[in-house]
């Protein structure tokens, strides 16, 4: 039971941190929280959907819809945060919560209000199907794949940051964007790029559940975009390690409070778990404290 | 080189350079020094295209750039370490240093000036793969100075590179700076500590609330009267 508990929760929460490391990196690169960062999730699964109707094979149909909402999330950030970026930061924020129910509402005269089944037939067969077997622990292929995938995109993003030139420029425009302007970095570019990077990310995830699921709605966005800011501020805001752990925490701590204490519960005992981190750690399990030597 | 005409920047609506007009020649370490608040550190944004001037032209090497981006501004040759050092504190020294080649493609080249920099300054060398935040006020200074060279510059704007050090290292920073300018790259220094700036540049502008109310040879700003009272706290 527990283990079992353990291994689902787990797969919950690789979704989290998928999210939740496009959350961090827009706020360590321009402190906007993206409240649309949601709906770039949800709207990963219907791209998908949509791309699978016209016939497209599945690989190809979840490789152009990542690439769709990496599109979206740079037009979000031209259209709507790039003109307020002087601005008082309150009014980014109200934007941001603009844009969620926009897009929401977008997808509704889309593809209309009712949720929908992820098309059977696109998906191999064997998806469904236990993998692993260990006395009382199933762990289903839909589930290893979810494992892989997160893992491999975690892996890859990490290097990006860490390893390469844009990568070192968005960290570097993350700490200090005058300075790095005067490099000569292209401030927008790399703002784009980061934005173009965490929605490939959060609607990958969106596709991974609309599979595991077997259904996806135009505000399927809401929860799981508030879950996985949740798990961010959890693991520091702004540390994309941070978000990934934070992730992980929370889906675990949620399915434990599902089978544990009631599963109307789950959310509370998800939001329990945060609170009492803030509380003892403001800054996150992996958050840096915010004062610094100059 | 470098020629400001009647440049006036505003933040808001707030006026902080009041028709700025001065030149720098191929070659020279220009200084501009002044009180706080008198506009040193604007003129310098203003010409690294960070903020831009609202009326007045900034021209170099024959090219307008009142209007150009950071970016094209620090491709045609021009890069600044600013005030108070702005070196990335959690990147390592290596990475501040190649952040500051970011515009450049020839890696071969960026290796080369990267070992110039480290053969400058070789505390970074020992230091190439810690955090830039873990070194000190005068290492970061250098670290500051070693990053903005790995543009190759034909021009250096240095603001205040003297602020918060001991008076030794100071001393080091300067004579580095002469050295620099020996090597072909033209120097514009905003400093505070008028006396020093005075005596390694070949010509100085006095700025005041937005003004420039003085200029002329180092060694004669050196000996002006307003100047000595004023800034150099003599006589």
């Amino acid at each position: 039971m527990l283990e079992q508990q353990l291994v689902n929760g787990f797969t919950l929460g690789l979704i989290y941190a998928l999210i939740a490391v496009g959350y961090t990196m827009v706020y360590g690169v321009i402190e906007l929280i993206n409240f649309a960062h949601g709906e770039i999730y949800m709207l990963g699964a219907f791209l998908t959907l949509s791309f699978i109707s016209m016939g497209l094979p599945l690989p190809l149909a979840v490789l152009l819809a990542m690439l769709a909402a990496a599109a979206i999330g740079v037009l979000l950030d031209i259209i709507a945060y790039r003109p307020l970026r002087e601005a008082p930061r309150l009014a980014a924020l109200i934007t941001a919560i603009g844009m969620s129910i926009f897009l929401q509402n977008l997808a509704m005269i889309i593809w209309g209000s009712r949720p929908m089944p992820f098309p059977k037939q696109a998906l191999p067969a064997f998806f469904s199907e236990p993998a692993l077997t260990f006395s009382d622990v199933t762990i289903s292929w839909m589930q290893i794949i979810i494992y892989a995938v997160a893992l491999l995109l975690m892996v890859g993003l990490n290097l990006i940051i860490t390893r390469t030139r844009v990568g070192t420029a968005m960290r570097a425009l993350a700490q200090n964007q005058t300075a790095a302007s005067l490099m000569g970095i292209n401030v927008n570019r790399v703002i784009s790029f980061t934005f173009a990077l965490g929605s490939a990310m959060g609607a990958m995830a969106g596709i991974m559940v609309s599979m595991y699921y077997n259904t996806m709605y135009p505000t399927m966005g809401y929860l799981a975009g508030v879950k996985a800011f949740a798990a961010a501020v959890l693991g520091g805001i702004g540390s994309v390690p941070g978000a990934m752990l934070g992730g992980v925490v929370l889906g675990i701590a949620e399915t434990l409070g599902a089978g544990y204490v009631s599963s109307p519960y789950r959310d509370g005992v998800a939001y329990a778990v945060m609170i009492l981190v803030i509380i003892f750690r403001p800054s996150g399990l992996l958050g840096r404290a915010v004062t610094e030597k100059a | 080189m470098l020629e400001l005409t009647a440049i006036e920047t505003f933040y808001g609506n707030i006026q902080a350079l009041k028709g700025v007009s001065l030149k720098v020649a191929q070659g020279e370490i220009v200084t501009l020094i002044g009180a706080n608040g008198a506009g040193k550190s604007t003129t310098l944004m203003s010409i690294s295209g960070v903020v831009h001037p609202r009326k007045g032209s900034i021209a170099f090497m024959g090219e307008d750039i009142t209007a150009s981006t950071t970016e094209r501004i620090v491709s045609m040759g021009i890069t600044q370490v600013p005030e108070g050092r702005m070196i990335f504190p959690r990147l390592t020294v290596r990475e501040n240093l190649l952040m500051g080649a970011y515009l450049r493609k020839d890696k071969a080249g960026i290796r080369e000036d990267e070992e110039h920099a480290y053969a400058l300054f070789p505390v970074l060398r020992e230091r190439r793969s810690q955090m830039g935040g873990t070194l000190s006020g005068g290492e970061q200074q250098m670290l500051a100075i070693g990053r903005a060279l790995m543009a190759r510059p034909k021009l250096l704007l240095l603001d205040e590179p003297s602020l918060g050090l001991a008076p030794l290292v100071v001393e080091n920073i300067f004579e580095i700076i002469v050295q620099i300018n020996k090597d072909g790259v033209t120097v514009m220094l905003v400093e505070q500590n008028a006396q020093m700036a005075l005596q390694i540049a070949h010509r100085g502008y006095v700025l005041e609330t937005g003004h420039v109310t003085l200029e002329g040879p180092g060694k004669e700003l050196l000996s002006n009267p307003k100047v000595r009272s004023a800034y150099l706290g003599l006589d």
